[in-house]
């Protein structure tokens, strides 16, 4: 059924250079049924594949899955949960799936199982378009922040095609994960009801804001959005705030707990439309937020601010993960799509959502001009800004919060972590809750 | 009066009762059996090794946080019982001493699902409206002056969360209630009256012993319900509420599972125990 709509539009084009970069992937098998250049022949194989996908709804959604179905040969299969279940059944039931997208801080849980298999650079045709955020030595530019934490070139790489471990960015060809999207999350505010202008991260904690603040319920990074507003208001300054040793955690948890106890967290999130809801309701005016959560405030027309911060962005990534399941076809099939993903058009719809898929040259080879301006230049907008879905989002002249792409991914100052003292973090995390 | 119970009747019931029990073997105890395996692997801060070590039990029981957050689960356990038991016992005594009407008292106890035709997280967040700082209750509040402020204790705070409890739970006592009155003998009712029993001595010698199976289906119920619930905890008590679903929410977060199932096979056996008590206290079957 998912196919129907596809056939007619299949542009022999874009298929054919795709099915290059498929041609030296799918193994022996496979490329010996290629050595005639009978792409057809090929095309004939893959057409009853399935190949299942499950990730976060910020990306696993009906028009990806139509995209993909529309311009690859085999059918696409998305299904969208939350973080914690990508881990669960990336963890416990690999074979429930054939890509995992897991955000890069869950990385240290996924890769050392071994359940997964790297990807090879070599056969990733779109690779050398890929930001050098995930090489050496992990800067997206090279006047771009490193960022505390863990930077997403410490987790990119593995020793061989065998291997569990971590190796150096850009050492060897083996990636762990093929990575998809970025972007950065900020303080979003409520201007109307704050009334002055916020520029800090020391904000978060201001007893002015008692009562009308709130904080991610995912441990780690709850701890570091209070830890950089600790650091910013003056009162302690962290080694690593992506990467705490136990005093600090203490530290932050003492402070954590007694500000729950004057009062200050109006309530813990822990999905996007939580931190929609208790914006619009007007519970709560200060919170961190990933920029399409203050757009969908925004779209319910409340006034709501992505607030660019002296301090920087806390940001975060997410990359396919291969499980070791997939053989001959279905791995060439893997390899198509993440490669598709990558080659445009995808890059597009993201940019209409905020997001960024990370090989932007191509993106704005399908990106109108002035849509590139407005998305990724920070430029005021010159025309109307719609979202993929057709949604009015911003009229011309209206500027996106947070400035261009340049302002946010290269003012990273810390990466969403899991920290080397996970067990202990979030046993006293659970305290904070407990208290 | 004597049943002889033939082996093929015997037969007959065994396959009788076989859906139902591979439905729960695979379904309930299968997985239950998975978790009590994993409760026993090493977790060594990133990874979950197959491993037996009785270490994730051993810092369960040492950990001060488990007091804690046993002590916050009994006492929310404890609150919605005692609200949930005088409520459901008033209605389904309303419902079955207090009409005459057969119709009306069905209307009227249909009238008491209502709310559950829809999902459990749309009956909670229904809350929010009513109880949030720009909520339906805090414009009154300020309209008539009561408080200037908005009161913050309405929404993410317990007082929510116990809300949410006795408006979905109440139900699950009353209707056991309501079947265990529906079922007493008039007679008994006439005959103290007769021997000049008070209205008082009538409810406490006669209706509610007879009540008592009723009252142990109802607490089972409820026990159960809010020692697992993680829900309403989450979304109207802004997961500022430790309770142990809580703290096991939070490590399987962090991909702690084999400390997460140490702390669910605890759970289990506590609410088990309880369980347990109830049914040695009262003869549950005669209700069926």
């Amino acid at each position: 059924m998912r196919k129907t709509s596809s056939d007619t539009s299949k542009t022999g084009v874009s298929r054919r250079s795709l099915l290059k970069g498929t041609a030296a992937v799918a193994g022996v098998a496979a490329a010996t049924q290629l050595t005639g250049g009978f792409p057809t022949v090929w095309s004939q194989d893959i057409k009853d594949l399935t190949l299942r996908s499950t990730g976060g709804p910020w990306s696993h959604f009906q028009l990806l899955e139509n995209m993909a179905n529309e311009d690859l040969d085999f059918t696409v299969q998305l299904t969208p949960v939350g973080l914690d279940e990508i881990q669960k059944r990336g963890l416990t039931q690999t074979g429930s799936s054939d890509l995992f997208e897991p955000a890069y801080l869950q990385m240290k849980f996924f890769w050392p199982t071994g359940k997964f298999m790297p990807w090879d650079t070599t056969k990733l045709p779109e690779w050398d378009k890929v930001v050098d955020l995930y090489k050496a030595p992990g800067k997206i530019w090279p006047d771009a922040w490193f960022g505390q934490g863990q930077n997403p070139s410490t987790v990119s790489y593995t020793s061989g095609p065998d291997t569990n471990d971590f190796v150096e960015a850009g050492s060897t060809q083996w990636l762990t994960a093929h990575p998809v999207l970025h972007n950065a999350d900020t303080l979003g505010i409520r201007p109307d009801l704050i009334g002055r202008p916020i520029d800090s991260w020391a904000e978060l904690i201001n007893p002015e804001f008692a009562g009308k603040a709130a904080l991610v319920s995912f441990p780690t990074i709850g701890l570091m959005d209070a830890a950089t507003a600790f650091e910013a208001a003056g009162e302690i300054t962290y080694g690593d705030k992506g990467n705490m040793t136990q005093d600090e955690i203490d530290y932050s948890v003492e402070r954590l707990i007694q500000l729950k106890n004057d009062g200050h967290w109006r309530a813990l999130w822990s999905a996007f439309n939580e931190s929609v809801q208790l914006m619009v309701n007007g519970e709560v005016v200060i919170q961190s937020m990933w920029s399409p959560a203050v757009t969908a405030v925004r779209a319910q027309g409340v006034p709501c601010i992505y607030q660019d911060l002296k301090e920087g962005y806390r940001s975060w990534t997410t990359g396919h993960v291969l499980p070791n399941h997939l053989e001959g076809k279905m791995i060439g099939a893997a390899y198509d799509y993440v490669t598709w993903y990558h080659t445009g058009r995808v890059g597009a719809m993201f940019a209409r959502q905020g997001y960024y898929v990370v090989t932007p040259d191509n993106t704005r080879k399908v990106l109108p001009e002035a849509e590139w301006d407005f998305w990724y230049e920070g430029k005021p907008a010159t025309v109307e800004i719609y979202d993929p879905f057709g949604n009015l989002m911003e009229k011309p002249g209206t500027i996106r919060d947070g400035g261009s792409y340049k302002n946010r991914m290269g003012r990273v100052a810390i990466w969403n972590s899991t920290m080397d003292e996970n067990k202990y973090l979030t046993r006293r995390w659970a305290e904070f809750i407990a208290a | 009066m004597v049943r002889v119970i033939t082996s093929a009747l015997r037969y007959r019931a065994a396959l009788q009762i076989s859906p139902l029990s591979l439905a729960l073997l695979f379904f309930l105890v299968g997985p239950v059996i998975m978790i009590m395996i994993m409760s026993f692997y090493e977790f060594t801060g990133f990874m979950t090794v197959p491993d037996a070590t009785l270490e994730n039990y051993i810092e369960l029981f040492t950990s001060s946080l488990t007091g804690v957050n046993y002590l916050q689960t009994l006492k929310m356990v404890g609150i919605t019982w005692v609200v949930t038991l005088v409520l459901g016992f008033t209605l389904a005594y309303f419902l079955v001493f207090d009409l005459v009407e057969l119709r009306t008292k069905l209307l009227l106890f249909l009238l008491c699902v209502v709310p559950f035709w829809t999902s459990s997280v749309i009956r909670m967040v229904a809350w929010v409206p009513f109880l949030g700082k720009e909520g339906i209750i805090n414009k009154f509040v300020i309209w008539t002056g009561i408080s200037a402020e908005p009161l913050q204790f309405l929404l993410f705070s317990e007082f929510a969360v116990f809300l949410s409890y006795i408006q979905i739970f109440t139900l699950f006592m009353m209707a056991p209630l309501f079947n265990v009155m529906a079922r007493i003998n008039r007679d008994l009712i006439e005959a103290a009256r007769d021997n000049g029993a008070s209205g008082i001595q009538i409810l406490w010698h006669v209706i509610i012993p007879l009540c008592k199976p009723g009252i142990a289906i109802g607490t089972i119920f409820v026990v159960s319900l809010v020692a697992s619930d993680f829900a309403a905890v989450s979304l109207l008590g802004g997961q500022r509420v430790g309770t142990v679903s809580i703290s096991m929410i939070i490590q399987m977060n962090m991909a702690q599972y084999p400390p997460s199932s140490a702390t669910g096979v605890i759970l289990l056996v506590v609410v088990l125990l309880i369980v347990g008590g109830i049914m040695r206290m009262v003869d549950v079957r005669k209700q069926l």
